[in-house]
């Protein structure tokens, strides 16, 4: 193990491009420390170490040709198997695709490999990602590492975990009602769900194509922001993304001033259903933010509580027809073609084995709420709450420059404790659906363990479209604000925790510029 | 066992029917609707694919800027209102040829809409009205292994290409068409043609329904006379040709009617059109209705056309069929009548280019509604199949005029361009079809016909002008019909005073 | 919100999904709490809002009209169940095409 991996990404390409370390060096250290705890965490379904390695080298031997490379080259990664690459499966956590190699690489993957980040493997979600606790996977779930009794969120529980587990410094995720930010609450890490059309989604495995976005996971904020301006960006290739510059993402996180800055803080995103360590670490968190200089107020969104049903109505209608592809006609799991039945009896036979339970009760949803005679109901109804939730939005954000709330209401609920009542399931998305549905960005930001269970909680922070860089701007005051106070990053504790040892010398650093605060 | 027909005459004393036409165009547009991938015809199966066209996870559509384009042109050519904003729609369905397993169309905002088209059938002008046209992708192609025929029914199994899916399509689909009465099957007939004409007049499409770059789905139901309610409509499908659309939709009158006079009623159903046997076959009846599940498409954008855009595009239209019918008309200085068994034949470009090529504009109309339009019909095939083109059609006439040939002879000409042995020239030359100008043969074989026909010959020296047809018959045979008669006419009034 | 076995088992037909006996059952009373708990969407989805499909006022994205290469015909199969003469091979097919 040793200190390598609990360093973050710009410690580690800041030491890469000095000479410091190796990019190989670098993606062996994680590679073991893969092989040391994964088999309990279990948060990668694939892992390309001779790939990885490959990459590294490649890396290396740029740079010994003097060539200038991004601040992450030679970082390792963790994608969610939900993206594709043509170097390992993309099985999106389901039998239906399992060890299908696609041909093709998503967009946010050429963009990562352009930057010399050095791809370690595919990590586990909840099947095409539906879910909150990635025990939907059909490859069996992956463990909280804050305590492996527990989920680590989902859909994108992976990710975090690999986070959380010092298996990668960095890590992709894609959110789609809450899907980076609720994993990254529940584990004490960084996620953020950019603007909608921020990020390319060409070749990402569609759930609803008009809330899904990828988007960077981290342990620190300025990690998260340098890979956020790695893969944003517009894409020809995809309709729905923004032509115009990554917002400036990582100037805002190594800046992060609030002084002056407006906070709104959501009337309805809290009071019954929220554990009490959840509000009193998120009260913390906004009362600091006042001493550093922010104005909090209180704002109401009326229309919030449709959010959530809104949601369970066009997202899963949206999703029975983006997985309508997956027929075994052409790729995937085929079962039934024994010659004694016809393409539609294997198609359905198919989908039927494929599929696991939540994946088939959200199809079956969507298909009856698109259906003729309930579309008005149902599908036209959720889209125009979505108008609603657009213009409360909007009228709050005419007083506030960004808005906050817990990014869930719980920590991290038990592995098996959620899994017979999906309505309970979803409530975990409670706060996070509402930027889902206007295409806001939002983050989540680690603000403390829960007194009564010592579990993480995070913060969320939403900002209008394309001011992305609010959001960095207050994940990185607090970050600073909280580690002082902590003196440490929040995964030390997580280190004594796990290991029992006393907390580790500090990690290397090529040098100090990252804990500054930036240009005051 | 076939279904019962009534005799078309009856059929009309008792009902009137009533079209709908739904006809698909692929556009000739160089890549697809929603990718790279070229839309060349007849590629080795499977390489002209990719995961966008192929519908893999992740893949995503962008659209054809120029597919819009042609669906703009289209719908101002046949007098449509053009979107101000229309949105793509997911029609959702399972089917093999489909990898999506929806096929992304438009349901409530077609991008040109009420709009309007005349045809003319033996003299009346019958207006039909345009409901839409709108813009969506083609499917793959599916070869059925197994069975008898290469059709669907006792098939083994399916091989799937995918090369035709997502190239562009316009669907355009009309309004009710009443008040055909007898003439129903013609004015489909006419409807599909003149769409032909008008799509490959903007150069948007290959049109060639033998190769399914223009496809016609056809509706028809009856009305018993006096009655306000619309019957319940059959949809044709598998139309292949002009021929197809107009045997189709009177096969169907007949056995529709044959259903409603046997106090049945007309199942709502889909059939399917058989050249060979000119009847219509009922498809698979489903259980259910199809339920699609419309819904917008969220990859895809709105189309907003500029207004400026479109009247850029208006100006350029080329010009409308009934303008240009008037003008040629006045050109070539037609009668009505003329003119109008032109149109009937489906002839107007034809004749427009061989008078281009150099062709008196009556020659050319002779030439196309005659000797060829009838070696068209015997060959089955369209007059622009025949075997000659409008170019050639001006040599042979060219040929003509110089006396090369006579009528004749050009017939025979025409048989051997057809036959595919060269250009009229080459023709006349290789078969040695020229008329024999060499004045000293001819009149050598005047000469023999005189001697040979004494009486004749004394009849035409007292002034019987009227006889020499008898001289020139026997002269023109000896002449293997390579004289001109005119001159041997001639001569022969030389030689007898 | 009543909903049957029969209509559960209708729309798995719809979404060709071959639900046994037992998942229908279970799946009927599932859904009808979740369609009871979105159903208050029609309480504030009143005429006068406009529905929102797009959260970005995005117009007119297009792509010029060039050809690009194709994916190499082995590439497009390589993931084929079942592949014969350079196409996707699939069992019979039932319904007619649309």
């Amino acid at each position: 193990m040793g200190e390598l991996t609990r360093t973050g990404a710009a410690d580690l390409g800041a030491a890469i491009a000095a000479g410091t370390v190796s990019a190989e060096e670098v993606t062996r250290a994680h590679l073991a420390q893969i092989d040391a705890v994964d088999g309990t965490v279990h948060a990668f379904l694939h892992v390309a170490a001779d790939d990885a390695i490959e990459q590294a080298r490649r890396v290396d031997q740029r740079r010994a040709a003097g060539e200038r490379l991004g601040p992450l080259a030679g970082v390792p990664l963790a994608l969610k198997d939900v993206l594709t690459w043509t170097k390992a499966p993309t099985t999106c956590a389901s039998k239906m695709l399992e060890g299908w190699v696609p041909p093709y690489d998503a967009t946010v993957t050429r963009k990562l490999i352009d930057a010399g980040i050095v791809i370690l493997g595919k990590t586990n979600l909840d099947e095409f990602a539906m879910g909150s606790s990635t025990e939907n996977s059909a490859y069996g779930p992956t463990r909280n590492p804050w305590d492996t009794d527990r989920i680590p969120g989902g859909s994108g529980g992976g990710s975090a975990a690999a986070l959380a587990a010092f298996e990668a410094p960095i890590a992709i995720g894609t959110d789609t009602g809450g899907s980076i930010r609720q994993p990254g609450s529940v584990t004490g890490t960084v996620g953020v769900k950019p603007t909608y059309g921020g990020v390319s989604r060409f070749g990402l495995v569609a759930l609803a194509s008009s809330l899904d976005q990828a988007g960077p996971c981290a342990r620190s904020v300025l990690d998260a922001a340098l890979l956020h301006e790695v893969i944003g960006g517009h894409d020809p290739y995809d309709s729905t993304s923004i032509d115009a510059p990554v917002p400036s993402v990582v100037e805002a996180a190594r800046y992060g001033d609030v002084t002056g800055m407006r906070i709104g803080v959501v009337k309805e995103l809290g009071g019954e259903g929220y554990a009490a360590g959840v509000e009193q670490r998120f009260n913390e968190a906004v009362a600091l933010l006042t001493e550093l200089g922010a104005e909090v107020v209180e704002v109401s969104c009326p229309h919030f509580g449709y959010a959530l049903p809104a949601y369970y109505l066009i997202q899963p209608s949206e999703t029975s027809s983006n997985l309508a592809k997956f027929d075994s006609m052409r790729y995937g799991l085929r079962v039934g073609d024994d010659g004694s039945h016809s393409a539609e009896e294997v198609m359905s036979l198919t989908r039927e084995a494929g599929f696991g339970p939540e994946v088939k009760r959200r199809i079956i949803l969507g298909t009856y709420a698109l259906s003729s005679g309930y579309y008005d109901a149902y599908y036209g109804s959720a889209q125009k709450v979505r108008t609603l939730i657009i213009d409360d939005f909007t009228k709050a954000f005419e007083t506030c420059d960004v808005l906050v709330s817990p990014t869930t209401p719980t920590t991290a609920f038990r592995i098996g404790e959620r899994a017979d009542d999906p309505v309970a399931m979803y409530k975990a998305d409670l706060c996070t659906i509402p930027s889902s549905l206007a295409g806001n960005a939002a983050a989540s930001f680690p603000v403390g363990l829960a007194p009564e269970d010592g579990l993480p909680v995070g913060l969320q922070v939403m900002a209008p479209p394309m001011a992305d860089d609010r959001l960095y701007r207050v994940g990185a005051a607090l970050e600073r604000a909280l580690e002082d106070q902590w003196g440490g990053p929040i995964w030390r504790a997580l280190d004594s925790v796990s290991k029992g040892d006393d907390p580790l010398e500090p990690p290397i650093r090529a040098n100090n510029s990252t804990r500054e605060g930036g240009m005051a | 066992m076939s279904d019962s027909v009534l005799d078309y005459d009856e059929v009309l004393a008792s009902f009137d029917p009533v079209l709908g036409l739904e006809v698909h165009v692929e556009l000739n547009t160089a890549s697809k609707m929603w990718c790279g991938c070229a839309t060349t015809f007849g590629a080795e199966p499977n390489t002209q694919t990719c995961p966008i066209c192929l519908g893999l996870p992740g893949s995503l559509p962008v659209v054809n800027g120029s597919a819009v384009e042609s669906a703009i042109r289209i719908g101002l050519a046949l007098n449509c209102s053009i979107a101000q904003t229309c949105r793509f729609a997911r029609k959702n369905y399972f089917y093999p040829d489909m990898p999506k397993n929806y096929q992304i169309s438009q349901y409530d905002e077609p991008i040109a809409y009420d709009g309007w088209a005349e045809v003319e059938v033996d003299g009346e002008t019958y207006r039909i009205e345009i409901e839409r046209a709108h813009m969506e992708e083609d499917t793959g192609k599916s070869l059925h292994v197994g069975g008898a025929t290469g059709r669907i029914q006792g098939a083994d199994h399916s091989l799937l290409d995918y090369n035709r899916a997502g190239v562009p399509l316009i669907e355009i689909v009309t309004k009710p068409i009443r008040g055909t009465g007898e003439k129903a099957p013609q004015v489909a007939r006419a409807y599909v043609a003149m769409l032909r004409d008008l799509l490959r007049a903007l150069g948007v499409s290959d049109v060639r329904m033998e190769q399914g770059s223009l496809r016609c789905d056809a509706n028809v139901s009856l009305m018993p006379k006096g009655a306000v309610e619309l019957g319940t409509r059959t949809e044709t499908k598998n139309v292949n040709s002009l021929r197809s659309v107009e045997a189709a939709v009177r096969y169907e009158m007949t056995r529709q009617a044959a259903v409603l006079t046997g106090g049945d009623a007309v199942k709502q159903e889909t059939r399917h059109w058989h050249e060979d046997t000119g009847i219509t076959t009922p498809g698979r009846s489903k259980e259910q209705a199809e339920d699609y599940r419309y819904f917008n498409d969220p990859d895809l954008v709105p189309v907003a056309p500029s207004r400026d855009w479109v009247e850029q595009l208006r100006a350029s239209l080329p010009e409308p069929p009934a303008e240009r019918l008037k003008r040629v008309q006045a050109e070539w200085e037609f009668t009505d009548l003329e003119l109008r068994d032109v149109v009937n034949a489906g002839a107007v470009d034809l004749v427009e280019q061989t008078v281009v090529a150099g062709a008196p504009a009556q020659a050319a109309r002779k030439w196309w509604l005659g000797e060829l339009g009838r070696r068209a019909n015997e060959a089955g095939v369209e007059l622009a199949e025949v075997g000659m083109t409008p170019t050639q059609v001006a040599q042979l006439q060219a040929l003509v005029d110089a006396k090369v040939i006579n009528d004749k002879l050009a017939r025979q000409v025409i048989e051997g361009v057809i036959a595919g042995e060269g250009d009229p020239q080459q023709v006349v030359d290789a078969r040695g079809l020229a008329v024999v100008s060499d004045d000293g043969a001819l009149s050598a074989a005047v000469d023999e016909a005189i001697a040979a026909n004494p009486e004749a010959a004394a009849k035409i020296r007292d002034g019987n002008l009227k006889v020499a047809g008898a001289l020139i018959g026997p002269i023109m045979k000896a002449m293997k019909g390579q004289a001109d008669a005119a001159r041997v006419r001639e001569l022969i009034m030389e030689k007898l005073g | 919100m009543a909903l049957s076995v029969d209509e559960v088992a209708a729309l798995a037909r719809l979404a060709r999904i071959e639900l046994s006996e037992d998942e229908r059952a279970q799946l009927a009373p599932q859904l009808e709490v979740i369609l009871e708990s979105v159903a208050k969407v029609t309480d504030v989805a009143t005429d006068d809002v406009v529905p929102t499909s797009h959260p970005l006022p995005l117009t007119n994205v297009f792509r010029t009209d060039e050809v690009r290469p194709s994916l190499p015909v082995e590439a497009v199969l390589a993931g084929a169940p079942a592949a014969e003469e350079d196409r996707f091979r699939v069992p019979q097919i039932l319904g007619e095409e649309q």
